[in-house]
């Protein structure tokens, strides 16, 4: 599925004029959201970035009916959301989770997998920007090693948690990773994932420049530069295929992705790593391994005909 | 499933009680107050491809005919997005004041 910039109507996405910090990648996100699924769906947000973006009542940022739940319930609560919606007739409403990265990997995970076991029809969309920026830049589950957080001031010692492979071992009905430097891709993941009737999950890295310490003019850049180098490589899985997206294929070999380096040294929260070579080995090392797991599901979901033959002999 | 169907965001039709939010701009007031550099565009370098308007995180670059750019300085908080991402060099970031 392919999108064309110029067939997207002519009018507007996200109100101007809300509290999102200049360059925010969160509303960068919303303004895909709705190109992708037009005045059909209803918002679910749990607390964080989101919930401070919408401004002061009884005027709100965004484009679309919010539900502004607690941090532990966000996909409980589209859950129940969806069931209601049902019970009316209106099962064409489209419920969308805007969860930040602590919404979903810390404090809103039992709710998320629960949904997941469910299988509840629900759009959860992960706003990833890697730690807790509405609340002063802690530390979250989420964050990359070696980057500085507030409660972390030498750097992270641990590596990222990796949600999407939690989805996918869920056994969900669609799971994606998207960037917010690759709209039309997000934009193409949203409009295919609310063709599918069930538990859907999109994984979408937004570079904070409040966070990460970047020049707010960057936020495209580096969110292309992550799948560039390899950092947070793009996928699909859909109904137990796995395949990496067209625009990351290419990064699978090793020799055409772009040096790591080139991607820490925009971002303030990596100074102190840039003089130091081991620790930017241990990142190229993070990320030998993230494509050594995209080769291994790569061969498990989509085996040669012969195993798949096999396997359904057994 | 259709989803350009009968949309969810409706006028009300009761009067409600509640303090519910309604969709508009200006939520935290005139955000072009916030800028310190101001895009310019150069209409004779745009192409009209868009780049801008699809990268823009704030909806304030608006589409003339025929999909060529202007930007509404009322609301834009000037982080040059529009100009980074321009492949063109379209936009240039110009200080305030």
């Amino acid at each position: 599925m392919t999108v064309n910039i110029k067939r997207i109507p002519k009018k507007k996405f996200l109100m101007p004029g809300n509290a999102a910090c200049p360059g925010c990648p969160e509303t960068m996100g919303m303004r895909y959201l709705k190109m992708a699924l037009g005045d059909n769906f209803v918002m679910v947000i749990p607390a964080g970035c989101s919930s401070v973006i919408q401004g002061i009542a009884p005027r709100s940022g965004i484009y679309a009916p919010i539900l502004n739940i607690v941090f532990a319930a966000g996909a409980s609560a589209a859950a129940g959301m969806k069931a209601g919606f049902e019970s009316i007739g209106r099962k064409d409403v489209e419920v969308v989770v805007w969860a930040g990265d602590g919404g979903t990997g810390d404090i809103g995970f039992q709710a998320l997998s629960g949904a997941a076991e469910r299988d509840d029809d629900i759009l959860y969309i992960c706003v990833d920007n890697e730690a807790y920026m509405n609340t002063g830049i802690q530390r979250s589950s989420l964050t990359p090693y070696g980057a500085w957080t507030t409660t972390t001031w030498t750097g992270k010692r641990e590596h990222k948690k990796n949600i999407p492979l939690i989805m996918i071992a869920h056994g969900v009905k669609y799971v994606a990773t998207a960037s917010v430097g690759y709209p039309t891709d997000f934009i193409a993941k949203v409009k295919k994932a609310s063709q599918i009737r069930g538990f859907k999950y999109i994984h979408l890295l937004a570079p904070c420049p409040v966070g990460w310490r970047f020049d707010p003019a960057l936020t495209g850049e580096i969110g292309q530069l992550a799948v560039k180098t390899g950092l947070f490589p793009l996928y699909e899985y859909e109904n137990g295929k796995f395949q990496l997206s067209p625009l990351a294929r290419r990064y699978k070999d090793p020799s055409k992705r772009v040096p790591v380096i080139e991607y820490l040294k925009l971002q303030g929260r990596y100074k102190h790593l840039i003089n130091k070579p081991e620790e930017i080995k241990k990142i190229e090392e993070y990320i030998e391994s993230i494509w050594y797991m995209i080769d291994v599901l790569e061969k498990a979901f989509n085996p040669k005909e012969e195993a798949r033959k096999l396997l359904g002999s057994l | 499933m259709n989803v350009n169907s009968k949309p969810v965001l409706e006028e009300p039709k009761t009067v409600f009680f509640a303090p519910i939010s309604h969709p508009s701009p200006g939520s935290v007031g005139k955000t072009g107050t916030w800028r310190t550099h101001k895009p310019v565009v150069d209409l004779d370098k745009c192409t009209g491809c868009l780049i801008c308007w699809l990268y823009c995180p704030e909806d304030t670059i608006i589409r003339l005919e025929n999909d060529k750019v202007s930007i509404d300085y009322e609301y834009c908080k000037g982080c040059g997005i529009c100009a980074h991402q321009c492949p063109f060099d379209a936009i240039q970031m110009v200080p305030e004041g």
